[in-house]
């Protein structure tokens, strides 16, 4: 019984390979589905209003891309089928083909480069830092020997690893488990500054008790490319992809998508993320690429 | 999916590798880190487990005294109200209690490293489930034990001293080896309150890398070869200090 069951899982495991070898477009044509990898809390791109409804600027670019994908391939009907991720899950999952396009908040880098492709990139994330608004701080050199909050399990905390050998800035690094933890380590005064991407320190400060406590301050530590990712290897389905956004970017669409989600009120309590757009994410649109970030950091 | 071993012996900084998997000349690989952070759980587990077993035997043995007088009452019904309140709350709200909320009430405390308060949380958890275990072993002594240590005139304290507490303890070794491989996997919390052991490492360096499953793969075996070193440790106490006659694990028949 086990054997027979260990030979169907193979079968199975075989079926998938071969439709991934067949390329997402034809998947997607032949099953008139397609599931759309989102998160459940990553800030204004991409979380849940609960329900198993997701929504977000990410998910919403993927829609529309969706939508597109569905003229160009002729499908009277598509079905999107949602399947939230996690940090650790992503990439495994878009790479056994359980994903087909994943609308998160992951950043496009070298690393990862080599077992996924990432669209053109459509949202550009500064690495900044939170203080309170009476500490005086102004800049990262002032924190030689200040506690720096960072949240465990993002690309942060290697950020200022790397920041720390470069100048010889020493500060204690303390790690919240989530972002709201982190935040709590600020306000409590367990530590003098929060080190995180620009959005989730606006959303924090935002649904804070009291705002205007707390203030973004100093230069931009890092800009990460974010982008939708998907399977390596799979240059029709990514073309596909990349055109529907590239339109968007020119027609305009991408900049009334940004007012929506970050600077309008959004469900599902209706608050304000008030993310002004920023330059590096012009730049991004004014010149489509899927440059990971070390290319970035280059300049 | 393919393996990529040699994750472990890349640069935390740069994007090379050390032939030797160990940094030299002040570069750390995720090697040393990971070690590093086995440390940080070693050390948070065996101080929570120094304080579980001071306190959980202390407050077991309290709540088996007899009800002679309103002294011995109220230390009973204190053993009773500490189980109760450190067994009924979950170990990470624990945690939290130990690094946010006592801190703010007792500002003095703000001065101790998290590595403290989460060793101070992860003890008093696990002395409630200590003081259980060890009032279940005094409760199965035979009840003429007491009486005869009773007899020959000895105190209170003597007759625990002597008599009851010795023979109560080496029955309660195979619960308590359980408690101390428990404490360890439950160290794990204390990644929720910054210190760098074994979980925030996976969560991190996998986070990095995206070598997810060789990062938790090599933590899961850290894991395993802790918790398996404590069982045979716990194991050979067992062993040596067994009453010949008296406890008898493995063949038949009784005391």
């Amino acid at each position: 019984m086990k054997k027979n069951l260990l030979i169907a899982a193979m079968l199975g495991l075989g079926l998938v390979s071969g439709v991934q070898a067949a390329g997402t477009l034809d998947k997607i044509k032949s099953s008139s589905a397609v599931t759309m990898g989102v998160r459940e809390s990553s800030g204004a791109l991409s979380y849940t209003v609960g329900d198993g409804k997701y929504a977000g600027y990410h998910v919403e670019i993927c829609q529309r891309v969706l939508g597109d994908i569905q003229k160009q391939l002729k499908l009277k009907k598509l079905d999107v089928n949602y399947q939230a991720v996690t940090s650790q899950n992503r990439l495994p999952l878009v790479v056994n083909g359980t994903v087909d396009i994943e609308c998160g908040s992951t950043t496009n880098n070298a690393t990862r480069q080599k077992d996924v492709a990432f669209a053109v990139t459509t949202y550009v994330e500064e690495v900044r830092i939170a203080v309170k608004a009476n500490s005086g701080i102004t800049s990262l050199n002032q924190l030689n020997g200040k506690k720096v909050a960072t949240t465990t399990g993002t690309t942060s905390v290697q950020l200022l690893r790397k920041h720390e050998k470069a100048t010889g800035v020493d500060f204690n690094e303390v790690f919240g488990k989530d972002h709201a933890d982190s935040f709590l380590l600020l306000e409590s005064g367990r530590a003098d500054a929060f080190v995180m991407d620009g959005s989730i320190l606006a959303g924090n400060i935002a649904n804070a008790k009291n705002p205007a406590d707390f203030k973004i301050v100093g230069e931009v530590i890092a800009v990460e490319p974010i982008a939708i990712m998907l399977r390596k290897d799979d240059p029709e389905f990514k073309k596909a992809v990349d055109d529907s956004i590239k339109k968007m970017m020119k027609d305009g669409t991408l900049a009334k998508l940004w007012d929506k989600w970050f600077l309008q009120p959004i469900p599902p309590k209706g608050n304000k993320v008030g993310l002004a757009l920023s330059t590096s994410t012009k730049d991004a649109w004014a010149n489509p690429n899927d440059k990971p970030a070390e290319e970035y950091a280059k300049k | 999916m393919s393996w990529n071993w040699e994750v472990f012996c890349k640069s935390t900084l740069e994007e090379d590798f050390s032939p030797v998997c160990f940094g030299t000349g002040g570069e750390t690989t995720y090697l040393d880190w990971m070690l590093s952070a086995w440390g940080w759980t070693l050390s948070v587990s065996a101080l929570g487990l120094l304080i579980a077993m001071i306190l959980g035997i202390l407050m077991g043995t309290l709540r088996t005294l007899p009800p002679d007088n309103w002294g011995t009452r109220a230390l009973s019904t204190l053993g009773n109200v500490w189980v109760e309140l450190f067994r009924n709350i979950p170990v990470l709200v624990q945690v939290f209690l130990w690094y946010h909320v006592v801190p703010a009430i007792i500002p003095v405390l703000k001065g101790l490293p998290s590595f403290i308060l989460v060793s101070l949380a992860l003890g008093f958890f696990t002395s409630s489930r200590i003081a259980e275990q060890v009032r279940a072993g005094i409760g199965a002594l035979p009840r003429g034990q007491r009486f005869a240590a009773m007899a020959m005139g000895l105190t209170t304290f003597q007759c625990y001293r002597y008599v009851i507490l010795p023979m109560a303890l080496r029955i309660v070794i195979p619960p308590l080896t359980s408690e101390s491989m428990n404490i360890i996997k439950n160290s794990s919390v204390a990644f929720a309150v910054s210190v760098a052991e074994l979980t925030l490492f996976a969560m991190q360096a996998q986070e990095e890398t995206s070598r997810g499953i060789e990062i938790y793969l090599g933590v899961t075996a850290l894991y395993m070869i802790s918790a398996l070193t404590v069982n045979r440790v716990m194991g050979f106490i067992e062993s040596r200090t067994r009453v010949p006659g008296f406890i008898v694990s493995a063949s038949s028949g009784g005391h």
